[in-house]
């Protein structure tokens, strides 16, 4: 089995007018690589979950991970902020770094990597605590605002750029579990956002959300990418194909094949990844 | 067509009421189980009515008492200035008794005794505080009140009857004769016993209260919330949360459980080996009864602690870490206030188990005699689940009616205890 491993430096050049509808980034937008994987393994206890994962992901670009159930790639997913870490039995080899700087090392604290890596999750996790002490949490204890003033407007901001404001302004000191479910999830979004983290890895982060919200996720999605590097995990190809600008499927644990969006979805190298597109598995 | 349609439709036929008989099977069944759980719950409920009307029942007299209202001429002929101690006055409030019935005693003594056996010795010392107090009033005709004897007490209570043979009981016909004159004219009383709430253990059933038990359990119960729900909660936060799961912290898990089902009178020899006989706590006090109760309690808070955490959803954990929060953060901030709840819960029912608890104080030596209140966690005490233990083994009659009323105020203690934990739950669990 051989691993299709573009690098980002010729990926640029191949992106053409998109079939599928959507804006692309001009090359020498996404052409600066964010993140980095070298031959990623990892194992859930003698289980392995993945095999010789190499990638890179640009810059101010969304990038989707695609891929049939239990093909890992919500789990490479959850190597790029260490979130691994917490599974007693997981194991993670292989170089991830970030801006050139290898995130596994010990002079790495993961508490410190998740502020600059922020991730929100499949189901919308808000603490059963208020509106604003969702967002305000993350800035307090990483001690991000000296006064109640600067905190407010961090809180503001943070949920004016997840596109919530509007929506809560006058309710902030309400339970956050008390939105709907496509709100809790921007919630979420802005509790990330307000940490000031350079990447956002995102797990399905609309599988549990009706079409409408789902619709203006993806919008947000496509508006937060102008600041951060975005890391999606989807099941809809649909989506990925919607709100991403690069591409990267994976099967049983590897790496098939990945590369700018419109190309893998109109002109795949590996049958593997045609056979999934076209719907023939998955 | 005709031939074969007929068999079809007896098919369908067979079919439906072979339907319709299982469908009756299955409603019957349901029907029965429903009769079972409510004969289950009734069972259940007759057995505590049962309980709870026979403790009632017999405790409820305690909390009457008769008492009576005596003038004690303070002959000054019979008081020694010198040593007032010394003095006899309960023989003084005896003649002035039988003075008050029209009766002298004899030479032998025969009456005035009988009289004592009805008149409670506190009026002798009721007689030698005030002449403390005022010399003065010697010569002149006092008034002193106060319980009669606990026999006289349960003559009133319609415990002791004039029917039963004289060798059977407790008071003679004269005895019975007596207090129906001191009745009927007016100067027995009856009234609510304050004393029993008053006053501590007595070897007069009379002068017997539950003060001393309730506020050495009260004291017990401090030392061993103190020490079990932090050390409890600690350490099952510890497991949870932060232990690497592997083969060591699976021993500790069964051991705990283990601990759980340990006889609680093994925890009492524990105690005595470890805290009497090495560290020299002092014997029978409310920290020693603590310190046991904690180790007895610790078990029952680890587990109900841990369970909590448990039922903490992940997602809680991941969002706080997602954001950046040191582990102890996300316990701390998060995951530990959404199970305090449960470890409210637990953590009370844990210690309303100790408070009830007898076997392990008595292996410690807390079931000697205490007749005062204590006043510090070193002191001698006694507990409430002991004094009923106490005085359930007294011979006199008197001690069971309030061993009955001791059970009561057990329960009440308990009921108090449950309903602060159901406030204290309401209270968290509003915080969402």
């Amino acid at each position: 089995m051989t691993t299709y491993r573009p690098s980002l430096a010729n990926s640029g050049n191949s992106m053409t007018s998109s079939i599928l509808g959507h804006a692309h980034l001009s090359a020498d937008k996404a052409g600066s690589t964010k993140i980095h994987a070298d031959k990623v393994n990892v194992f859930y206890g003698e289980k392995q979950a993945l095999f010789d994962v190499s990638l890179d992901i640009s810059q101010k670009a969304v990038t989707s991970f695609i891929g049939p159930s239990g093909c890992g790639k919500s789990t490479f997913l959850r190597c790029i902020n260490r979130m691994n870490d917490t599974i007693p039995i997981c194991k993670v080899e292989g170089t991830i770094e970030i801006d050139g700087q290898d995130i596994n090392t010990r002079s790495i604290d993961p508490v410190v990597l998740r502020a600059r890596v922020g991730m929100v999750f499949q189901k919308p996790n808000p603490f059963p605590k208020s509106i604003y002490e969702n967002v305000a949490y993350g800035p307090r204890i990483h001690g991000l605002a000296t006064g109640k003033d600067e905190l407010d407007a961090i809180v503001e901001s943070s949920l004016r750029r997840a596109g919530l404001w509007d929506e809560v302004a006058d309710r902030l000191l309400q339970p956050g579990t008390g939105l709907s479910g496509g709100q809790q999830q921007r919630l979420v979004i802005a509790r990330a956002i307000a940490v000031g983290p350079e990447v956002i890895l995102m797990d399905e982060p609309c599988s549990a959300l009706d079409p409408i919200a789902t619709a203006k996720i993806e919008e947000l999605i496509d508006e937060l990418r102008e600041q951060f590097c975005i890391v999606i995990v989807t099941h809809s190809m649909a989506q990925a194909a919607r709100v991403s600008q690069r591409t990267a499927f994976f099967h049983m644990g590897r790496l098939v094949e990945s590369g700018p969006t419109d190309e893998i979805f109109t002109n795949p190298k590996d049958t593997r990844t045609q056979d999934y597109i076209t719907g023939r598995f998955g | 067509m005709t031939e074969a349609a007929i068999p079809v439709s007896a098919d369908k036929a067979k079919a439906q009421s072979a339907f319709e008989k299982r469908l009756k099977a299955r409603h019957a069944t349901e029907q029965r189980f429903r009769f079972y759980g409510l004969m289950a719950i009734v069972i259940a409920l007759s057995f505590l009515a049962i309980l709870l009307t026979r403790i009632v029942t017999q405790g409820v007299s305690t909390f009457t008492v008769h008492s009576v209202a005596i003038e004690v001429p303070l002959d000054p002929a019979r008081i020694d200035r010198t040593n007032l101690e010394g003095t006899n006055f309960d023989i003084m409030v005896a003649d002035a008794v039988l003075a008050k019935l029209g009766e002298k005693d004899d030479d032998f003594g025969t009456k005035s005794e009988k009289v004592k056996d009805l008149i409670s010795p506190d009026f002798g010392f009721q007689l030698l505080n005030m002449i403390k107090a005022n010399p003065a009033i010697i010569g002149k005709t006092v008034s002193v009140s106060g319980p009669l004897r606990a026999n006289a007490d349960l003559y009133f209570k319609g415990e002791i009857k004039r029917s039963t043979p004289e060798e059977e009981r407790k008071l003679d016909n004269q005895q019975i004769d007596w207090l129906t004159k001191l009745n009927a004219s007016g100067a027995v009383k009856t009234g609510f016993n304050v004393a029993f709430f008053t006053k501590s253990d007595s070897t007069e059933p009379e002068q017997a209260g539950v003060l001393g038990a309730v506020v050495g359990s009260a004291m017990m119960l401090m030392v061993t919330a103190l020490l079990a729900v932090p050390i409890g909660v600690m350490a099952a936060v510890y497991l949870e949360e932060f232990a690497p799961k592997g083969r060591w912290t699976d021993i500790i898990e069964v051991n705990i459980n283990n601990l759980a089902a340990v006889p609680s009178i093994v925890y009492g020899l524990l105690g005595l080996g470890l805290f009497i006989n090495a560290l020299g706590v002092p014997r029978s006090s409310p920290l020693l009864g603590g310190l046991v109760l904690a180790l007895m309690a610790l078990p029952t808070v680890i587990i109900a602690t841990r369970s909590s955490l448990k039922a903490v959803p992940p997602s809680i954990r991941e969002a706080a870490l997602g954001v950046g929060a040191s582990r102890s953060q996300a316990v701390f901030h998060h995951v530990l206030p959404l199970a305090m709840p449960g470890v409210m819960t637990g953590s009370i029912l844990a210690l309303a188990h100790a408070l009830g608890e007898t076997a392990p104080l008595l292996m410690i030596g807390m079931v000697s005699f205490v007749p005062g209140v204590p006043a510090a966690f070193t002191e001698a005490a006694t507990v409430l689940p002991v004094q009923v233990f106490i005085w359930e083994n007294a011979s006199e009659r008197a001690f069971h009616e309030r061993t009955a009323a001791a059970i009561m105020v057990l329960l009440v203690f308990m009921i108090l205890m449950n309903a602060v934990a159901i406030i204290l739950r309401r209270r968290f669990e509003r915080r969402w």
